[in-house]
């Protein structure tokens, strides 16, 4: 698409503050509507954008598969390694509780940021995966 | 080291969940073949160290519950394991453990090198869904678990590269969201009519709203979803093709796991959650599954002997032995269950071994063809004599685990006074009889294919778990504390309902 000098301009003033949206659902999310599902999904929407307009390669050039792949996985491990630590600290699976003994309330809202943010990670990355696998097909 | 020992003992029943769980995603990170197998070889052998931990505790003090999040029971999940359960625990995560050892080096052969750490990543995140399915107390939670092992034993049977895989694996994935989709309607319209979704509560609660419409609309979706998901005759179609043609070792973990699972959420579901007098007395659940298992056993006993494809063959054979497992819980009686709950493990065992055995011969004669599998007896006798043993098993022969199964089958119809039934088993096990001897036949007394003749017997790595499993089915064949035994109490568990 190099000759849509509108559409390779408009989309990258437009990027950062699709960045930016999907950061503030993913950290509003315990306040408002969104979290981590919809955060990643609107992050993930800024790369395919990207993609749409700049190709595939520039893409990749950001975020590449095996990074991509690795983030897959350590999203979930945010997630399930937090419910572990709330284990170590004594309490049972995900008891965020735990994390400040003194006041549980707040444990449980920084439990749940951090379990969203592996969400959100998770999320995106896998979305930038899809995309990416199914626009790169045929090209091995 | 006393408080980490209290610690994980008091953990137990998440950790059966996370271990393996936690470990799908590592595997990821580490990649390299030479690290991601060992480490989820060794994951999967600490799966089965829970499960141990686990039935020893539920045989000595009774179901044990877990809070999620420390959220009391009935708004938060509850993990919930009784005999029955942790029956079901036992052998998925031993079965799991075994195959991983012995799949190594039938992944050199059938799947991509690049793919290995994906191979072991779909793997773990199988057995954590099986695993889930039988520990969870809570039905939304059921249906989580239930599309995490589904969708990622679909990527592993598509996972091998051959061309027949992919259609099979998509034909597996549209029968398997179906029935999933029919589980989440039943499992949507019973918390709409009671609110909520702990199987506990909601056995409680559902008495007082059994009359009207919309729980026997949830019944029939949760009946035809599970039947489908177990693989049920008529529906059945999904299966043969997945099993044929995923790696061996995918076959022979899938086989001896997935359908068994989905017998016991139907256990769940019935006894547990609606309740044997609602399911059976009532609605007569029984008299709609004798007929379809047996005709199952029959039908798919009969397709078998006509399959060239050994593989495809014992596929077949997993339909009608769902059928057996069916019909014993359709006569909702101690012995009929005990007989199903038994078999579910006996046949777990001997499917298992099967499949494991068929892997070393993929291995060697890159065939499952009973044509080329002629004379293979002679080049590869330990692989042959422990499929023959299986066999034996599959027939119900005295000795075998399999006869254990028939014996109580057959009790429990005669309880019942349906000496039809009875004769019908038997006869059955001639079917049995005729396929597993047309393998044996040509597989020892004929002349030796050319690729036979060329043949070596298969790699200790892999013949020793195959001969484990089934020499297990012999051992379970003769000393039952560890099967009927367990069955029985989860028989009387079931029978008797949520507390």
């Amino acid at each position: 698409m190099t000759d849509h000098t509108i559409l390779r301009v408009v989309s990258k003033f437009v990027l950062p503050y699709v960045l930016l949206f999907a950061l503030y659902v993913q950290f509003h999310g315990d306040y408002g509507p969104g979290g981590g599902f919809q955060a990643g999904v609107i992050f993930a929407a800024g790369f395919v954008l990207y993609g749409m307009i700049y190709g595939l390669t520039a893409v990749r050039r950001v975020a590449p598969e095996r990074v991509i792949e690795i983030l897959i996985a350590v999203g979930v491990l945010i997630f399930a390694g937090t419910g572990v630590l709330t284990m170590l600290l004594g309490g049972n699976f995900l008891e965020y509780g735990v994390l400040t003994p003194a006041y549980p309330a707040s444990g449980q809202h920084y439990g749940i940021l951090v379990v969203e943010l592996g969400v959100g990670v998770t999320v995106a990355a896998v979305i930038i995966a899809i995309y990416s696998t199914f626009a790169g097909r045929g090209r091995q | 080291m006393n408080w980490l020992a209290s610690m994980v003992g008091d953990q137990l029943p998440v950790l059966q969940v996370i271990v393996p769980l936690l470990a799908a995603p590592l595997c990821i990170i580490l990649r390299r073949r030479s690290l991601v197998l060992p480490f989820a070889i060794i994951v999967c052998w600490a799966a089965f160290g829970v499960s141990v931990a686990l039935l020893r505790e539920v045989l000595e003090v009774g179901a044990i519950t877990y809070e999620l999040g420390g959220w009391a029971a009935p708004w938060g999940i509850e993990y919930r394991v009784d005999a029955l359960g942790a029956f079901v625990l036992l052998f998925v995560s031993g079965i799991g453990a075994l195959v991983l050892t012995y799949a190594p080096r039938s992944l050199i052969d059938e799947v991509p090198a690049g793919r290995h750490y994906l191979f072991c990543t779909l793997y773990l995140l199988s057995l954590t869904g099986l695993l889930g399915i039988a520990i969870t107390g809570d039905l939304f939670n059921v249906f989580v678990f239930l599309e995490i092992a589904a969708l990622s034993s679909y990527a592993l049977i598509a996972l091998g590269g051959r061309r027949q895989a992919l259609p099979a694996a998509f034909q597996y994935l549209v029968m398997g969201t179906i029935g999933a989709t029919f589980i989440l309607i039943g499992i949507g319209l019973m918390y709409q009519m009671t609110g909520t979704l702990n199987m506990v509560d909601m056995a409680d609660r559902l008495p007082a709203v059994e009359g009207m419409r919309t729980a026997l609309v949830a019944f029939g979706f949760l009946t035809v979803g599970i039947a489908l998901k177990m693989a049920l005759f008529p529906l059945h179609v999904w299966l043969p093709n997945a099993y044929a043609y995923a790696p061996s070792a995918v076959s022979a973990f899938i086989a001896a796991t997935s359908t068994k699972v989905s017998v016991y959420i139907l256990l769940r579901f019935m006894f547990s959650v609606f309740g044997l007098e609602f399911s059976f007395e009532h609605l007569g659940l029984g008299r709609a599954l004798m007929p379809l298992a047996l005709a199952g056993i029959f039908v798919a006993s009969t397709v078998a002997i006509f399959q060239r494809n050994i593989k495809r063959m014992l596929a077949y054979s997993s339909v009608a032995q769902v059928g057996y497992m069916v019909l014993g819980i359709s006569f909702a009686t101690a012995t009929g269950l005990t007989g199903g709950i038994v078999h579910l493990f006996n046949h777990a065992l001997i499917k298992g071994g099967l499949f494991m055995a068929m892997g070393c011969i993929m291995l060697r004669l890159h065939s499952v063809d009973l044509d080329e599998m002629a004379g293979i007896g002679r080049a590869m006798p330990w692989t042959m004599a422990a499929w023959a043993l299986g066999g034996l098993g599959l027939i119900g022969v005295p000795a075998t685990a399999g006869f254990i199964s028939k014996w109580y089958l057959i009790q429990a119809a005669l309880e019942q006074g349906s000496v039809l039934v009875a004769v019908l088993l038997l006869l059955s096990s001639l079917l049995a009889l005729v396929y597993v001897w047309r393998v044996v036949e040509t597989a020892f007394f004929r002349e030796p294919s050319e690729r036979a003749r060329e043949a070596r017997e298969a790699p200790l790595s892999m013949l020793v778990p195959t001969w484990v499993l089934l020499g297990a089915t012999v051992f379970f064949g003769i000393y039952t504390a560890y099967s009927a035994g367990v069955a029985e109490q989860a028989a009387e568990a079931v029978l008797r309902g949520l507390p």
